[in-house]
């Protein structure tokens, strides 16, 4: 009882931190486009619950609503509308080219293992679980929203012109004729 | 400074007029090559005011007086860094002798040339290139430092080389011309690097600065000095024709006669005597070269008096003989009696043009006699000629005159000149044995001078003639305008003599005081040595037993009827055939020098430098190279997002290693 | 203390997310591999933010709105692609070939 009250935070983010890693591999290597599809929704659901874990809980339940709930769904419309499920090849590289993609990934991940020693300075750091103790004071929607129309005011202005420049450019895109 | 008199400050007309002349005729050959009036007034008539202008220079020159040489600044040419070079022309003693001699027997050539040359399609180029040499010959004796001097000395290098190969149609021709600049830029070469040594020790090039420093820049007779000299003697050897580099001249004798009267005798093939002669200082500072000058002048007079024995060509002989005499002016120079070897360079430019310009009135005749009966003989060969002198009787008269003068009689100018060479290195010698070795090559010189051309003149106008039935109705003498001016020569090469009459005979020696200042500081270094009246009583006697024993061994020795035409004429055996074939230098040299440069040339240069290295590896390397990479550029674009996305992951982890280092 | 976990868990999705571009042909499959690039950074946004203070969210929340941007006009242009050549797949859209 001791050990899983100790590390249960832990346990449990790992759980879904490997939930996430293999849902991924499995997402890239799937010949069928619709089960690709699925499985990157499994893996956006293990993102929104470390998100959770990681004490940003209304970005989890964006990450539900936005990214599995309209983009995913998104995408499994047009691989239906192309009418792509039914694959006869694969359309993955050959040998030589799952070699580059192999080889300059685990370079990648080579360069990248220096963020196992990252840590943000101490003169910027905040204390501990200062986060959460804001989203308990100020409710977990107000201590986003707050800034959000307060500093970050113009970026969201300027966000909300972006995404109705795409809903343009995209309506504009598919139509069949002009 | 001097006072610019109006007519000293015309010294630069001086050269300037033939310039002006080679303007005039040139774009009279390039647009109205017919022109044949304008050309010769033109030609003939910047000589004769040339000449004028010289005397009016030279007179103005002695009524000054100067003690230094003046010197005209015109512009300024190279200022560098520590060298300055103007284009300045110098008036001193020196070079008032060279200019009246140069102006003076041009201007009787060019008169020559107009009958010589009358009936020839090229005249208004001859004329264009004969005034572009007396004016590069001018700038060579009137620069006032070695760079202008040099400008002239290569000058008239080119323009011998466009006379030479005159006619450059036939291939032999323009053969003989490139060996003449050939060779001539083997001395150049040697001028040069005098040149450079000169700056370095003097720090200057002008005539004035080098020889008024040059006895404290130099010390007297060390490897400096030595090596300097012996490099201006290279480029004298080269431009006067001595042992080594003379084997152009003889082959020179392929451009028109007058031509080789002018440059060959007269004018160019004197330059290097005259550049020893304005370089006396540096000579008299190095015992060794002025030694290697008199011995490299002995030799060569020896040398090319054996061959010249058995020439049949009319100019070779003359042409050896040139070198001959040359050889008699380096000796004079060599031995420090500049006066001496000047004193020859005059005279001998009377007599020898007056001998070329009568082989050249000889040559026309026999050119026409044979035109006439449209023959194909050689009009240049002495086996073909004979008993002219009855119908060229004004040639061959005068030519006698010259012929006693070369050889040496008395009291032509010939003797004069030749004596007082012969009486320094006797002088000389009487303190260092080797001068009398000099003495001795050039006595027996003498000998075989009197010899040969004893020979040329018995065997061209005496004797029984040999030009053919036909032809023989058409010899006739030239007309005016070129035995005009041979009787002018003839005239100075009898009398010639007068302006430098030593003191043995009563005279004044005119010419050995006038060019005292101008080789004052070498006499100072090596005085003359004096001679008791009775030792030069009998060198004198014995020069003259000598030409004498020469022109009465001629006559006695050789048998007028024995030469046939030269069609006929059997080759040459033992001996005779050696000296014939000008004991086969030029094919020694051809072996030595000329086929290995040739093979290296070929092979080594053009074939592996040239076309392997540069052409393949540079050029159509570098082409290559530039396709090869654009082929692996054309690779990259193979229009699939995939490979750019590849080379993009690429880039992102190279910049992210940069970034984590 | 759950920084590292969550970094080294955000190279591996990044990784991943490389690999599948770099892997497979088809365009749908390559987008939704961008797509897990994206969310392998807002994770690490959102890891970092647990100690730099709540800014970090509000940048996941952008990055959100621009993926949706940005899906939105990919896909339409993959339409806009099939309806001309009938093939979502990469190697066969080379009209750039030089």
């Amino acid at each position: 009882m001791t050990w899983l009250a100790a590390h249960g935070t832990e346990a449990i983010f790992w759980w879904f931190g490997s939930l996430a890693m293999v849902s991924a591999a499995l997402c890239i290597t799937r010949r069928n486009p619709v089960f690709s599809g699925l499985w990157l929704i499994v893996t956006l659901f293990s993102i929104a619950a470390l998100f959770v874990i990681l004490d940003a809980q209304f970005i989890a339940v964006l990450q539900v609503l936005v990214y599995a709930g309209a983009i995913m769904v998104l995408f499994l419309f047009v691989i239906m509308l192309l009418n792509l499920g039914r694959q006869s090849s694969t359309d993955m590289r050959g040998p030589t080219g799952a070699g580059f993609a192999a080889g300059l990934g685990a370079l990648l991940l080579f360069q990248l293992r220096i963020l196992r020693h990252a840590a943000p300075p101490e003169a910027v750091t905040l204390p501990a679980g200062s986060v959460a103790r804001l989203a308990q004071e100020q409710g977990l929607v107000a201590s986003i929203a707050r800034p959000l129309f307060d500093t970050y005011l113009l970026p969201f202005e300027v966000t909300s012109i972006l995404l109705l420049a795409a809903l343009v450019g995209a309506v504009v895109l598919a139509m069949r004729k002009l | 400074m001097p006072p610019p008199g109006f007519r000293l400050d015309l010294l630069w007309a001086v050269p300037a007029l033939p310039l002006l002349g080679f303007v005039g005729n040139g774009m009279l050959a390039l647009t109205r090559p017919k022109a044949k009036t304008a050309v010769s007034i033109i030609g003939v008539g910047v000589l004769v005011l040339s000449f004028a202008a010289a005397v009016a220079a030279v007179a103005g020159f002695v009524r000054l007086h100067p003690a230094a040489p003046l010197v005209f600044r015109y512009w300024e040419w190279m200022p560098v860094g520590d060298l300055r070079v103007d284009y300045a022309l110098e008036l001193d003693y020196l070079s008032a002798v060279m200019i009246l001699v140069v102006t003076g027997v041009s201007a009787l050539i060019h008169v020559f040339s107009v009958g010589y040359m009358g009936e020839d399609p090229g005249y208004a180029r001859y004329f264009a290139y004969l005034n572009l040499f007396v004016f590069f010959m001018l700038t060579l004796v009137l620069g006032s430092s070695f760079p202008v001097m040099f400008v002239g000395w290569e000058g008239v290098g080119l323009c011998s080389y466009l006379l030479i190969g005159f006619w450059f149609n036939e291939k032999i021709n323009a053969d003989a011309g490139l060996k003449a600049f050939v060779v001539n830029r083997i001395g150049d070469f040697g001028f040069l690097v005098a040149m450079f040594l000169i700056f370095r020790h003097t720090g200057s090039l002008d005539f004035d600065a080098v020889f008024a420093q040059a006895p404290t820049a130099f010390t007297a007779g060390d490897a400096a000095i030595t090596a300097t000299t012996l490099l201006l003697l290279l480029g004298c050897t080269g431009k006067s024709a001595q042992i080594p580099l003379y084997t152009w001249l003889p082959d020179a004798m392929q451009g028109p006669t007058p031509v080789s009267a002018l440059i060959h005798a007269a004018t160019m093939v004197t330059a290097g005597v005259y550049l020893v002669a304005r370089c006396n200082v540096l000579f008299a500072l190095s015992p060794l070269s002025s030694a290697t000058v008199a011995g490299v002048g002995a030799l060569t007079a020896l040398f090319a008096a054996t061959i010249a024995l058995k020439q049949w060509d009319i100019k070779r002989v003359l042409a050896y003989s040139t070198i001959s005499q040359l050889g008699y002016m380096f000796l004079g120079v060599g031995t420090g009696a500049y006066a001496a070897g000047l004193f020859h360079l005059v005279t001998h430019a009377f007599f020898k043009a007056l001998l070329f310009l009568g082989s050249g009135s000889v040559i026309h005749a026999m050119h026409h006699a044979y035109h006439a009966t449209h023959s194909h003989e050689d009009a240049q060969d002495l086996r073909n000629m004979g008993g002219l002198r009855h119908h060229l009787p004004w040639t061959a008269g005068l030519m006698w005159i010259a012929t006693l003068a070369i050889a040496g009689i008395p009291p032509f100018s010939g003797f004069f000149s030749k004596d007082e060479i012969l009486g320094a290195a006797f002088a000389r010698g009487t303190a260092e044995p080797i001068w009398l070795a000099y003495w001795v090559m050039g006595i027996a010189a003498a000998l075989l001078t009197a010899f040969y051309m004893t020979r040329l003149m018995l065997y061209a106008f005496h004797g029984p003639n040999r030009t053919g039935e036909a032809e023989r109705a058409h010899l006739h003498e030239a007309p005016w305008s070129m035995t005009g001016p041979l009787a002018v020569l003839g005239l100075l090469s009898f009398a010639g003599g007068v302006i430098n009459v030593p003191a043995l005979f009563g005279g004044h020696a005119f010419l050995h005081r006038w060019l005292a200042p101008v080789t004052a500081v070498a006499d100072q270094m090596h005085p003359e040595v004096a001679l008791p009246a009775g030792v030069e009583w009998t060198l004198v006697a014995a020069a003259v037993l000598v030409a004498g024993l020469g022109i009465f061994g001629a006559v006695r020795l050789l048998r007028l009827e024995a030469p046939v035409p030269a069609r006929v004429a059997p080759p040459e055996r033992g001996f005779a055939r050696v000296l014939w074939k000008k004991w086969y230098v030029d094919e020694v040299y051809d072996a030595i020098i000329v086929r290995p440069i040739q093979w290296l040339s070929r092979e080594v240069l053009w074939k592996t430098i040239d076309a392997r290295l540069v052409d393949g590896v540079m050029v159509n390397g570098s082409a290559a190279t530039v396709r090869v990479f654009g082929w692996v550029g054309s690779r990259l674009q193979t229009g699939q997002v995939g490979s750019y996305v590849l080379l993009f992951v690429g880039g992102v982890l190279l910049v992210l290693w940069a970034a984590l280092r | 203390m759950l920084l590292a976990p969550a970094l080294f868990v955000s190279a591996v999705l990044f990784t991943l997310g490389v690999g599948g571009v770099l892997l497979r042909r088809n365009a749908i499959v390559i987008f939704m591999c961008v797509e897990l690039m994206l969310n392998a950074v807002n994770l690490t946004f959102v890891a970092l933010a647990q100690q730099l203070g709540v800014a970090g969210q509000l940048f996941v929340l952008f990055v959100m709105a621009v993926a949706a941007a940005e899906a939105a006009v990919g896909l339409a242009i993959i339409l806009a692609i099939y309806r001309h050549r009938h093939t979502v797949n990469l190697q066969n859209i080379n009209l750039l070939k030089g």
